[in-house]
């Protein structure tokens, strides 16, 4: 199934990715990482692997995305 | 678990090794920054097409100053606004490499207006990768040559005005007017349409390098959230509201279709060619000189300072020199220079000759230091490298006591040679240069004295004259008893 890996400590909590989503499967968390930034979170179901999150977000290695 | 998988590309370090600190698997770019998005582009497409291990990036100076942290390429970092000139080196050293010159907008349209204009207008084989955020994001949000009218910034803190600060450049508008470039484009990260539309433009364009098609241009409107202050979340808006509207994303030059491969780095000129521009007589050995085989060869680059007043031959010496080492095989590079009289005053020159080709032409330490007037011995005396040799017209140099302590402590050989008396004695003071190096000839015999003739009578070929009193100044220098003086 297609899903998508977010690295908490290497998000910075942008919302590029949150915009760009389709499907509207990711949100901002309400916690903070150890850089002091709330990060992205996948709900855990809908996406559907089109990797626009992927390409929308500035940092090299945060998001995988699996289809 | 599926079968397509997006994740960190290839072509960046695993780890960021190079990046002080503990954080070695982020960026150092500020969140929403939009060096990050472009630089997974560039990665992914050098990974596609193959090109990574070919690859040499040239990091500019601006906030993505360290993309060497994290770009598993050649690197290259380049003084500010410098990128293009240093692509350039890359490229025409390592023709079959592949350059990628990557630019903020300070840094192109600023200090590097003219680097980016000519090699662009030369049609240099390299992509450039113009990130446009209409600022200097690095230094702290100053206004940039693109930033908009109205924008405030920390030195426009008013908003730009087009009286006090002229309008924003459109530097791909620009770029587009020249002939040379085959691929001009703008377009945008500030979403996800327009990121994809990005992607497929610079894969275009490094294609375009990899068909030896000549110079692409991709600007790409950025987000610095930052320096803008404004929220990650609102540079889109942002960019819609102030840069999309001044900046057309647009394919402003496409002429890949009929480009032809550039020709870059061209084949050397032979030898033969050169000897036949300049009109000097072929020797098609060293040795093929007619005379004497006594000469040496000269087996590293030596540097010579030839100075003095001008009109003492001191530049046409130079070039003579060239010249006997062109017809010798060797490679050899002069540069003059001369107060802004042209006559008179003091000039002088920079020579080297060299059995390899000679990367600059710059002399700083001195191997052979010929001075034709005290100022100029004493002026260069202290660049002469310890064991160097130093040539002085003593006919009018007496005084030599400035510079006998440097001379002594660097063990320099000090030839007198009475070149001013030698071309009076035979009516022509402009001699001088030529009894000079009659002399230099004796001590320095890696040229012969019939082969300077020979370039005497080509030179001077409509006055025999000329040719005859050259020959005989040149005699009374070599004839000259080697009056070396004893430190
Ligand atoms: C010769 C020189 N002049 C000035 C600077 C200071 N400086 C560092 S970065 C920069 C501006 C960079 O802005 P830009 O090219 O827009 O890149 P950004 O940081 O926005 O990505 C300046 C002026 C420098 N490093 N070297
Ligand atoms: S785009 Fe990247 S850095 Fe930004 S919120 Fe999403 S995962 Fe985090
Ligand atoms: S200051 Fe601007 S350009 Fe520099 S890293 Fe931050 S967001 Fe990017």
């Amino acid at each position: 199934m297609s899903h998508v890996v977010i690295k908490k400590e290497l998000c910075k909590g942008c919302s590029f990715c949150i915009k760009a989503c389709p499907k509207s499967v990711l949100s901002l968390s309400s916690d903070i990482n150890n850089r002091g930034f709330n990060y992205a979170e996948y709900a855990g179901e809908g996406c559907t692997g089109c990797g626009f999150c992927f390409y929308s977000c500035p940092e090299l290695d945060a998001i995988e995305v699996y289809s | 678990m599926g079968n397509k998988i997006l994740k960190k590309s290839e072509a960046f370090y695993d780890v960021f090794f190079r990046k002080p600190g503990d954080e070695k698997k982020s960026t150092t770019y500020c969140a929403g920054c939009g060096h990050g998005i472009i630089h997974k582009l560039i990665a992914e497409a050098i990974t596609d097409l193959g090109m990574t291990e070919k690859t040499t990036f040239v990091s500019p100076v601006g906030c993505s100053v360290f993309a060497y942290y994290y770009f598993k390429t050649g690197n290259v970092e380049a003084a500010h606004g410098r990128a293009p000139a240093v692509a350039t080196a890359v490229k025409r050293s390592h023709p079959d490499s592949y350059v990628i010159c990557y630019q903020g907008d300070g840094d192109l349209a600023a200090i590097g207006t003219a680097e980016i204009l000519h090699a662009a207008n030369r049609g240099e084989n390299i992509t450039v990768i113009f990130v446009n955020n209409a600022i200097y994001g690095m230094t702290g949000g100053q206004m940039a040559p693109t930033s908009l009218l109205n924008q405030k910034t920390a030195t426009s803190p008013f908003g730009r005005d087009e009286a006090e600060e002229g309008y924003p450049l459109r530097m791909s508008e620009i770029i587009a007017t020249l002939d040379a470039p085959v691929l001009v484009a703008r377009t945008s990260v500030h979403d996800i349409k327009n990121i994809m539309q990005t992607r497929k433009l610079i894969r275009k364009a490094l294609n375009a390098q990899k068909d030896k098609k000549g110079f692409s241009f991709i600007e790409i409107l950025s987000q610095c959230p930052t320096n803008w202050k404004v929220k990650p979340e609102d540079a889109q808006e942002w960019m819609e509201k102030n840069m999309l509207p001044y900046y057309k994303r647009e394919v402003f030059k496409d002429i890949l279709d009929q480009a032809a491969p550039v020709p870059h780095p061209k084949p050397r000129k032979e030898i033969a060619e050169i000897v036949e521009l300049l009109a000097l007589p072929e020797f098609k050995t060293r040795k093929d000189n007619g005379g004497e085989t006594t000469l040496k060869t000269i087996r590293r680059e030596t540097k010579f300072k030839i100075a003095g007043f001008g009109g003492q031959g001191v530049l046409s010496l130079g070039a003579f020199l060239c010249e006997l080492a062109i017809v010798n095989h060797y490679h050899s590079t002069w540069i003059p220079s001369y107060g802004p009289e042209m006559r008179g005053g003091t000039a002088n020159c920079s020579v080297i000759l060299s059995p390899e080709e000679i990367a600059s032409p710059v002399v700083q330490e001195i191997d052979i230091l010929v001075a034709f007037n005290h100022p100029s011995l004493v002026k260069f005396h202290s660049n002469v490298k310890e064991e160097g040799l130093i040539f002085y017209n003593n006919s009018i140099i007496n005084d030599l006591s400035e510079i006998m302590p440097y001379v002594r402590r660097k063990k320099i050989q000090l030839i007198g040679v009475d070149a001013s008396n030698a071309a009076d004695s035979l009516g022509d003071p402009r001699m001088v240069n030529v009894a000079m190096l009659g002399h230099m000839i004796k001590v320095y015999p890696y040229f012969q004295l019939q082969q300077a003739d020979l370039l005497l009578e080509k030179k001077f070929s409509t006055k025999p004259r000329l040719v005859e009193l050259n020959k005989q100044a040149l005699r009374r220098g070599f004839e000259q008893d080697e009056m070396e003086n004893i430190v």
